[in-house]
């Protein structure tokens, strides 16, 4: 398991900051309303929900060009082989048997060319595991998804050990504010668009599991461990899940709802939390000024103000 | 080369049917000797298939409930469901526990109560005895005991659906029963009752493995090798190896979950140093065979009657044999594919999805060998061989969305979504299932001496063919639009495929009567089935018999000559 249940990492010291992460954007915070058919499943789809995140885009550009062909081809060529033999070798077509039950060089292909199919496959399959098995950076923001029965909780170590407690809307409420019904929570899980983010799992009573289908996320919430995985989302937007493993009476009700927001407006969002700072900020300082100051205009405390780091590089593309 | 099963046909001396049909051989004892205390391989073989019929009917009516209940967005039927089973105005959270005693019990009886018994314990007692030239199976007792054990496993699981589980009344845990929440996660006894019943049913199952092995080892008549053996004993010999190697794995596995929810100890429970990702490693490593052993004995049946209805032998006949045995063996090291959201690290994630690809092989050279020996064949398209040629392509279409799951990568967004629903409905509801029906309308003739209706038989297909394409196959697109499955309620934008799949339940509904029909109108008006009734491809020993055989056969054991060497 070393690979997966990293307990908590203690935030390296090196972790460096661009200027512009401290930035907080002025306005608090208001739920976005999502997009019709972003993040979310459409009416009638026969697809993926389309992908909002690298490893999404890998694992779909896969699906489609890869693994769909050779889907396709398999089946249509079976079917097409079965169809010919129902034409040609029907006891009217063909009175008498041919008795031949062996052909070495046919058995042959017919072993040797699927295990080069399947190396096809390989290649881009073992990619895209590595990929999504990439270690957040240590200046990723940490956030910890627990499972409850029935719902979830969001905690944020790394910006002042805020919990966010996450119910599903019944429908009726959902609606009236423009969320899909099922699908909406009342309060959602905020995340930094843009840049790297390290989610963890765990459960709090059964297993769960945290589920984001337009992410090409989904890692189970097991009590007694804690589960890591790079998280990263292009663009700012609402993403919607489900829990997606049996866990009692109201598995179908504890939706998640992931909300990406610009850098400055994920600030904001921060600091409307009692005891809030800025992942990255020293200690003592922003916490103080948090509580009754949400939309502080200026940057909270470019503390390090290091150049150089880009936040926003795309992992694993 | 070696010779090919179907190069052989019994000695004239030993050809016992015309031999058997005096009286002095028919000694069947009276009815409650015959069918409760039965010894006689072809009687148990009946029961099981009467106990598999009513399983598949229970089990498919709970499906019907699911159906209906997932028509539209929304709680419709749930309640009214409680009420029927006597819990008169269920709550809310007692209906929605109800909804998961139904996909429990549909699992558990489809599974263990439906596929199993009619397989192994049913076609397999009936015919690998017949065509490997043997009077009996070695064990008959313990063959009787193995009957009534699933039995008493079927009761004690549609008992616990009427004690409490916790929210409600019924186990809701799912087939696969996940520790924690088939521990502490579900209070009552219902959960204990259906844990009971997989011991009874898993003991039953061992036995039964233990009684074909023994059967197949040393019963064969003299002159039949193991690579003469006709491919459906293959099958089933392959399919007792499974079992006997995965079972008893499953069984240490449920008693440690009756162990930490009864006697406190803590296998599963992190609290006191377990782990529930353990009871997921003891399960898979059962469950994975466990499909195996669903599927195997469908291949042999399948074997038998391309071959039969193609007039030719199996192509490739050691290299099918041999699949089965390479896909018996490396199912035991595909385990955690079930698993790769659980948080397997990365190399353990990549060997696994190696390793599952790996069984494409296989499969694939067993396909491939199938359309060969109907390629130059003089193919008579008989009702099984219509149902064969089904499952084919079913069987084919499970298999390629396997080999997208098999990708660790990409599972992550099909794992437990209605996706992995259609996958292993494909294999097991269209493949195992049409395997059952195409060697039901092989065999039925010969069990009960009786003609089915042809007409309705292949009626019967095209209805089914239809109806479960029109169920399962809009279940891809759910799973990839993210529908979780296990789900009695979704977002609107799941509707449309959902009424979809309903209405193909009726239509697949439509085509069990029709089924039932034909049985029943066998039995009423059947014409009286010949011994070799499919003529000069059935080369098989079971067709050197009458219809139905003798109550003993093979007294005098036929004698195998080799036609196969040149």
């Amino acid at each position: 398991m070393a690979g997966a249940v990293v307990p908590m990492l203690a935030r390296a010291a090196g972790a460096v900051y661009s200027a512009d992460h401290f930035i907080v954007a002025p306005g608090g915070y208001t739920p976005a309303r999502p997009v019709e058919g972003k993040g979310m499943p459409v009416p009638g789809g026969t697809t993926f929900q389309t992908q909002y995140s690298p490893t999404g885009e890998e694992a779909l550009w896969m699906h489609d060009h890869i693994v769909m062909t050779i889907l396709i081809a398999v089946s249509v060529f079976v079917a097409a082989l079965l169809l010919w033999v129902i034409v040609r070798y029907n006891s009217r077509a063909n009175p008498v048997p041919s008795k031949t039950s062996h052909n070495t060089l046919l058995e042959v292909i017919w072993t040797g060319v699927p295990v080069f199919i399947l190396l096809v496959v390989f290649v881009p399959s073992m990619q895209l595991l590595a990929h999504q098995y990439k270690t957040p950076p240590a200046n990723a923001v940490t956030i910890k998804a627990t499972g409850n029965q029935w719902y979830w909780t969001y905690s944020y170590p790394d910006n002042g050990g805020f919990e966010v407690i996450s119910n599903m809307l019944p429908d009726a409420e959902a609606v009236k504010r423009g969320e899909p019904p099922q699908l909406g929570a009342d309060n959602r899980m905020v995340v930094p668009a843009g840049e790297p983010i390290r989610i963890q799992t765990i459960g709090a009573d059964v297993i769960h599991s945290f589920a984001v289908p337009s992410l090409w996320f989904k890692i189970d919430a097991v009590p007694g461990r804690i589960n890591e995985r790079l998280m990263f989302i292009k663009e700012p937007g609402v993403y919607y899940g489900q829990c997606s493993e049996l866990c009692g009476a109201r598995h179908g009700y504890m939706p998640i709802v992931v909300e990406a927001l610009p850098r400055a407006k994920y600030n904001a969002w921060v600091m409307t939390h009692a005891g809030a700072k800025i992942d990255g900020a020293p200690e003592a300082a922003p916490a103080a000024t948090a509580a009754d100051a949400p939309p502080a205009a200026a940057a909270a405390a470019p503390a390090e103000p290091a150049a150089a780091e880009t936040t926003s590089s795309a992992p694993g593309a | 080369m070696a010779s090919i099963a179907s190069d052989f046909q019994a000695h004239p001396e030993g050809h016992v049917g015309a031999h058997d049909e005096h009286d002095h051989h028919e000694h069947k004892p009276p009815f409650f000797q015959r069918w409760f205390m039965s010894t006689n391989h072809k009687d148990i073989g009946t029961l099981y298939l009467i106990f598999a019929i009513c399983a598949g009917i229970i089990g498919g009516a709970v499906s019907g409930l699911m159906r209906a209940e997932l028509a539209q967005p929304g709680i419709q039927y749930l309640g009214a469901i409680a009420s029927f089973l006597g819990e008169s105005n269920a709550s809310f959270d007692q209906q929605l526990h109800l909804w998961n005693v139904l996909i429990t019990a549909h699992g558990l009886i489809m599974v263990f109560f439906m596929v199993m018994p009619a397989m192994i314990g049913g076609f397999g007692n009936w015919f690998v005895p017949l065509m490997i030239g043997a009077p009996d199976m070695a064990f008959p007792r313990m063959n009787n005991i193995s009957f009534w054990l699933t039995v008493a496993g079927f009761c004690s699981l549609m008992l616990s659906a009427f004690v409490p589980g916790g929210m409600g009344k019924g186990a809701g845990i799912g087939w696969t029963a996940y520790a924690p929440l088939s521990t502490y996660g579900s209070s009552g006894p219902a959960v204990d009752f259906a844990i009971f019943s997989l011991h009874l049913a898993g003991a039953g199952s061992i036995m039964g493995a233990i009684n074909f092995i023994t059967t197949i080892f040393n019963m064969r008549a003299p002159g039949m090798t193991l690579h003469k053996m006709p491919l459906f004993v293959w099958s089933v010999l392959v399919t007792a190896f499974l079992l006997l190697l995965a079972l008893p794995v499953l069984a240490a596995a449920i008693t440690m979950l009756i162990t930490d929810r009864n006697f406190h100890t803590t296998f599963f429970d992190p609290a006191g140093g377990g782990d529930p990702i353990l009871y997921q490693h003891l399960f898979w490593f059962f469950g994975h065979p466990e499909v195996y052993i669903m599927i195997l004995p469908g291949f042999g049946m399948i074997s038998q009657i391309i071959s039969t209805f193609s007039k030719k032998p199996v192509f490739g006949y050691l290299g099918m044999a041999y699949a089965m045995v390479a896909i018996g063996v490396v199912g035991f090291v595909v385990w955690a594919h079930h698993m790769y959201t659980t948080g397997l690290s990365e190399d353990v994630k990549m060997y696994f999805t190696t390793a599952t690809m790996v069984i494409a092989v296989p499969t694939g050279i067993k396909i491939f060998s199938w359309i060969a020996t109907m390629w130059g064949g003089s193919i008579s398209f008989k009702s099984p061989m219509v149902w064969a040629i089904g499952f084919i392509f079913l069987f084919t279409v499970g298999g390629v969305t396997g080999v997208e799951l098999a990708n660790g990568g990409l599972d992550d967004n099909l794992q437990d979504t209605y996706y992995v629903v259609a996958h292993f409905h494909y294999v097991l509801s269209l493949g195992a299932v049409t395997s059952l029906f195409a060697g039901f309308y092989y065999w039925f003739p010969k069990m009960s001496g009786r003609w089915h209706s042809e007409f309705l038989a292949h009626l019967h297909f095209a209805v089914f063919f239809v109806g479960v394409n029109l169920i399962f196959f809009p279940m891809h697109f759910l799973g990839m639009q993210g529908m979780p499955r296990r789900y009695p309620d979704y977002a609107p934008a799941f509707e449309h495929w959902n009424a979809v799949a309903t209405f193909g339940y009726k239509v697949m509904a439509a085509s069990i009567v029709i089924w039932l029909v034909n049985i029943a109108y066998a039995f009423i008006a059947g014409k009286k089935a010949t011994g070799n009734y499919w003529g000069e491809g059935a080369t098989t020993l079971e067709w050197t018999l009458s219809s139905p055989p003798p109550f003993h056969q093979f007294e005098t054991l036929p004698v195998i000559e080799d036609h196969g060497h040149h």
